[in-house]
Order: structure tokens, then C-alpha cells, then sequence
């Protein structure tokens, strides 16, 4: 083998590898155990994005009922004009917090509606991942009749 | 029929779906009438596709709501097609293929 084709196999292999070390960025939001079944906000935010600084932001808009007479369907919204990267939804309260991670590739808007259950009266946070961080907002939820059943 | 019903329409090139999958969504957390609990059974990823495309893609917790609602929003065009397609956590998947009106 000549100096020229080693270069060449060598330039193909280290591209190879530039593939699969930006692989978990291009990742879709997937179901991750360790991040769903965390039972604090700030652990699952952890295990969701590595990392769990966040920021109030006015820019997160949520929108949520004040009092939601059935736990079991409370409608949530979250919506953003920053160029956001990942949307999630956390429940404090529930015995999961974590409820919903969304991704949002180039071209999809910052926009998410669901509809969750919620176990008892709590905080329903909205979090935004933009440019590497997270932004939050937070709004009570009171709930008269959990959803979580039991 | 499939198990996810969709509605997508354009506006200024803007695509607003609206889509309901029917699911049981058990939490693990309910018992039946003989005081056993009930498995826990519920959608794990959502995923949509437009043009092969994937435009939007989630990741539930049992804390969404029984029959599932999801909206969201891309930018595409009339005649597109959309693909959502859903896998819960006993590896069980349905799809449904729309046209963007």
C-alpha cells in the first residue's frame, strides 16, 4: 500500500468515527428508563439532557388549567419562539415527574400539546432546551381528583 | 383501522397536527377488583415522518393521559404525506399514514 491510499483509508476511517461520536446528538428523543422512572425533577432533567441548571424564562409560555377538576386528563401546553432543540414536561408532584420529552428538529416548531395525569395539587414545569440550556416555567396545576389511580 | 387518528392542515406553510392514538396507558399504579395491580402498559415513542422525514418525535411516561393527545406543528406543504407511528413498552407498534390538507 502507497502513502497516498493509507491517507486515504486513514481519512475515511477517522470520518467514520466523526459519524458516530456526532451519532447521539442527531439522536431522536427516545424512552430512556433511567430519566422517565427518576423520581425527582431534578434527577430526570439530569438523566434527560446531562444536566439540570435551568433558568426561568418568560419566553417558555405554558399554558395550563388554574384548577383541573380530573386528574386523570389536565390539557398542557407548552410553546416557544426560541429556537428550541428539546421540549419536556415535568409534573412535580407525580410519582415520575418527568412526563414528556419531545424533540424538535430544524423546521418544527416550538410547540407541544398533551394531555397529562396528574396525582394531587402541584407544579406543572415546562422546560426548553435551547442552545445547550434549559429554560423553565412553572405554573400550579390544583387538581381535585388525582389521575394517577390506586 | 388503525389505533391513531390524524388530522394535519397547512396554513401559510405551516402544518398544525392534531393526532389521538387509542391506548390504554396503564401507570402500574392501578389495581383491578381482586386488589392486584394492573401491568403497567404504555406508548413509550412517538414518531413522525413527512416525506421519510422525521419532523417530530416524543417520548411519553405513563403520566400521559389514557388515549393519548398530541399536537404540534412543521413547516411542509398541502399534498405531503405525514407518517406517525407509535411503540409501547411491550414492543407492540401502530402507524397511520396521512395526506397534509
Amino acid at each position: 500500500m502507497d502513502r497516498r491510499s493509507v491517507l486515504k483509508v486513514a481519512g475515511v476511517v477517522s470520518a467514520a468515527a466523526t459519524a458516530l461520536v456526532a451519532m447521539p446528538r442527531l439522536a431522536m428523543a427516545a424512552y430512556t428508563e433511567k430519566a422517565f422512572k427518576a423520581k425527582g425533577g431534578a434527577d430526570a432533567l439530569q438523566n434527560a439532557y446531562g444536566a439540570n441548571a435551568t433558568t426561568p424564562s418568560d419566553q417558555v409560555k405554558l399554558k395550563a388549567p388554574d384548577i383541573a377538576e380530573n386528574g386523570a386528563v389536565v390539557p398542557v401546553e407548552v410553546a416557544t419562539d426560541m429556537d428550541a432543540e428539546s421540549i419536556a414536561i415535568l409534573i412535580d408532584g407525580n410519582p415520575s415527574p418527568l412526563a414528556l420529552t419531545a424533540d424538535i428538529p430544524a423546521g418544527t416548531k416550538g410547540l407541544v400539546k398533551t394531555r397529562c395525569r396528574m396525582g394531587k395539587t402541584t407544579n406543572v414545569t415546562a422546560v426548553v432546551k435551547s442552545g445547550g440550556k434549559l429554560y423553565t416555567a412553572s405554573k400550579e396545576v390544583k387538581v381535585t381528583i388525582g389521575g394517577c389511580g390506586g | 383501522m388503525s389505533s391513531i387518528r390524524i388530522k394535519a392542515k397547512e396554513r401559510k406553510g405551516e402544518v398544525d397536527v392534531k393526532c389521538l392514538m387509542k391506548h390504554d396507558m396503564e401507570t402500574g399504579l392501578r389495581k383491578d377488583k381482586s386488589g392486584k395491580k394492573i401491568p403497567e402498559h404504555w406508548i413509550q415513542d412517538v414518531t413522525a415522518e413527512s416525506n421519510g422525514k422525521v419532523v417530530f418525535s416524543c417520548a411519553f411516561n405513563t403520566s400521559i393521559s389514557k388515549d393519548p393527545y398530541l399536537a404540534f406543528a412543521f413547516s411542509g406543504k398541502k399534498g405531503d404525506s405525514l407518517t406517525i407511528s407509535w411503540k409501547d413498552n411491550t414492543g407492540a407498534t401502530d402507524s397511520a399514514e396521512t395526506k397534509i390538507r
